[in-house]
């Protein structure tokens, strides 16, 4: 007691001297920033370390090693081969015939023989087979191939295969990367831009050269169609209702509740709900984009209707007020100008819904996605729909369960396709944001 | 011991508008408007004062049902406007309001242009056949507002990029639209500096040439001075109702006495 009062007592000092109060409170100032400024550096350094291990892996994704042989098939070869018992055989020997030549023009010689352009291209008869049968137009022209090295051939370009890893295998002899080099330096074998894993379909296990995400990404399209068709007039509805018309009880209070927890649901569990109600009760087909985005829309429901709720509560009352003191109904209030108001937020709340719904992989492992090889585009709006599809992370899960290392490259390069579009979404959100938004 | 109230307005006996008899209103438990009965004249322009939380606000939006707008609040007893009992089960509170216009406390345009703020009223009742008979409603508010001269050039321009006491002329030209009757105003000078209040109060003034004017205001010179008639209000009850002058002059009540003194508040 009497210390305090000492203490407060005590004579001033002047205002260019700093006293011993002021000095402790500034000094736990400066200790809170650094405890800021280091939480933000370490949040930093993650990110960076993300972001840059995951393009230095799945960068390589986006080029192939690829060998373009150009010949010329004749009518009479053409015959001759489709007459033959093994077809693509003959074409197969056609081609390393016309490799040959090409070699021998520009003055090298190694020998290989069909078991090594097995090993390096994988078998070419059949594509090459496939492409006269769908152009026979093109017989007796000039055509240039353009085939995907094979997964490991693919490595030794991009420093993954090294001659002293190689075991010889029969995917993979030591001295065929001799017929390699002297590809490489005779110009026929190359790295190109991988188109096809932007727009191609995958393929099996035994062919990650040719394996594209492009027919993951309708199937992902056609999802996120779905939940946004149900989802958003779903949710703002509710939330409409939730915040601007039902009476304030015990009943909406438990809804209110049971949003909050909805969102907080791990989305295996809507999966199974989804596997369980959809498709085992409902009998929709398994692993088609309806199923996922009916799935994914239950999952995003609460997202937006919180989100929702939030910019509808944030419009200012007087707003309210004002249109009902002019004598608009309730409706028109919302509607005219309580609901205007809240949309960019609204639109924000819904297109960030989206995006999580996009990356989200759980769900689509139990209704049959994930594991699904999407080989072919859908033909149809229909069938895009209906159709057995992929999706973008149940494909990037796929080719990580997959043993060549060349879809592990795949995993990493699909993951950076999933990146940009989300960050094309967000980046829309914070467009539609900076464009609606009006000020009060 | 204020500005004297002038004597040229005196109130003129008129028809009596609004009609209050032993209205009691609560918020869940607590009793927040005690037996108020009142009758408010036709054109002539009615302050309620009273110290804060004395329950005149709340009062002013039984008058338009604005209090249905929130839950937990009960009317009980009977207001009649033009001997029609406005808490009858068949009064839709929309067709009321559109009779019985507002201004707020705080000037609160739709953040839509001038125009639109003016003309958001009559499109929705559905008072303009065209284009051009809308126009002209739009620019008789903006008259009677006292604000024409101000925005006529600029009509697109938004309603919330006016200073605060066009904002508040721009409401009471959005309010007065709508063709109403009776007017209510919650503070409306609370938010503005003295010479926008200026403005107003003579705005309120010509206003009373056609409307009941109801006012509801914390400074007792401003009551002095737009007001006929004057009511009193403290901690729920009415304590007096009468003529501003009398009220600021020989009140009856020792409580308004204080009051208006400075005393109790």
């Amino acid at each position: 007691m009497t210390d305090v009062s000492m203490e407060s007592a005590a004579p001033r000092g002047t205002l260019t001297t700093v006293d011993a109060r002021t000095k402790k409170r500034n000094a736990a100032e400066k200790r809170f920033r650094a405890y800021g400024l280091t939480a933000i550096v370490i949040g930093l350094f993650f990110l960076v370390v993300l972001a840059v291990s995951i393009i230095r892996s799945g960068l390589p994704a986006f080029t192939q090693t690829v060998v373009e042989v150009e010949f010329t098939l004749t009518q009479e070869q053409f015959d001759e081969a489709e007459s033959q018992l093994l077809k693509t055989k003959a074409y197969e020997n056609i081609f390393i015939a016309a490799l040959q030549s090409q070699l021998e023009q520009r003055g090298l010689n190694v020998a290989f023989d069909a078991a090594a352009i097995e090993r390096l291209l994988g078998k070419t008869g059949g594509t090459i087979r496939e492409y006269f049968r769908a152009n026979p137009d093109r017989i007796g022209t000039p055509v240039s191939f353009e085939l995907a090295a094979s997964s490991r051939v693919d490595g030794y370009f991009k420093g993954r295969v090294t001659r002293d890893s190689v075991v010889d295998s029969r995917f993979l002899m030591v001295t065929d990367l001799d017929l390699v080099d002297a590809l490489y330096d005779a110009g026929i074998i190359k790295s190109a831009f991988n188109w096809n894993f932007i727009t191609g379909a995958d393929t099996g296990v035994d062919n990650p050269g040719g394996a594209g995400i492009g027919v993951a990404v309708i199937g992902s399209f056609f999802m996120m169609l779905v939940v946004l068709v149900l989802s958003l007039p779903i949710g703002v509805a509710a939330s409409i209702y939730l915040e601007e018309f039902a009476p304030k009880n015990w009943f909406t209070d438990l809804i209110e509740v049971n949003i909050s927890n909805l969102a907080a649901v791990p989305s295996i569990v809507f999966g199974i709900l989804g596997l369980a109600v959809f498709i085992q009760f409902m009998h929709l087909p398994q692993s088609a984009p309806l199923v996922g985005g009916l799935v994914l829309t239950l999952m995003t429901l609460p997202t937006i209707i919180i989100s929702t709720r939030a910019s509808l509560k944030a419009v200012p009352p007087s707003i309210r007020e004002a249109a009902l003191g002019v004598g608009a109904s309730k409706m028109q209030t919302v509607f005219h100008h309580v609901l205007p108001l809240a949309a960019p937020g609204i639109l924000t709340g819904t297109i960030i819904g989206l995006a999580q719904a996009l990356g989200e992989t759980a769900p689509l492992l139990l209704i049959g996605m994930v594991g699904y090889i999407a080989r072919a585009y859908p033909e149809g709006v229909v069938s895009g729909f209906i159709d057995p599809n992929s999706a973008m992370p149940a494909q990037i899960y796929t080719w990580a369960a997959r043993a060549d290392a060349g879809f592990y490259e795949k995993a990493w390069g699909g993951i950076i396709i999933l990146l940009l579009f989300l960050l094309t979404m967000n980046l829309i959100a914070i467009i539609l944001r900076r464009r609606f938004e009006r000020r009060w | 011991m204020y500005d004297a109230p002038s004597t040229t307005k005196e109130a003129v006996v008129t028809d009596v508008k609004i009609q209050a008899n032993d209205v009691q209103v609560y918020y869940a438990d607590n009793h927040a408007i005690k037996d108020v009965s009142v009758a408010i004249q036709d054109k002539t322009v009615t302050a309620f004062i009273g110290p804060s939380g004395c329950g005149k606000s709340t009062f002013l939006r039984c008058l338009n049902r604005m209090n249905d707008t929130i839950d937990i609040c009960r009317v009980h007893g009977k207001i009649e406007i033009d001997g029609e009992d406005i808490y009858d089960k068949r009064v839709d509170p929309v067709q009321l309001r559109a009779k019985v216009g507002m201004v707020f406390q705080k000037p609160n345009p739709f953040p839509k242009s001038i125009y639109d703020n003016i003309a958001y009223g009559p499109r929705i009742h559905g008072m303009a056949r065209n284009k051009a008979e809308l126009d002209e409603i739009v620019e008789r508010a903006l008259r009677r507002g006292a604000i024409w001269d101000e925005v006529k050039d600029r009509l697109n321009a938004p309603g919330t990029g006016l200073s605060g006491g066009q904002q508040q002329r721009l409401c009471i030209a959005r309010a007065v639209a709508t063709e109403p009757e009776v007017l209510l105003m919650d503070e409306p000078c609370s938010a503005l500096d003295p010479i926008a209040t200026a403005q107003v109060e003579e705005l309120i003034d010509e206003l009373r040439q056609n409307y009941a004017v109801v006012i509801v205001t914390h400074s007792m010179q401003q009551a002095a001075r737009v007001s006929q008639r004057t009511a009193f209000f403290h901690l729920g009850h009415l304590v007096e109702y009468d003529d501003t002058s009398k009220i600021f002059t020989n009140p009856e009540d020792s409580r308004t006495e204080s009051y208006i003194t400075g005393r109790i508040g």
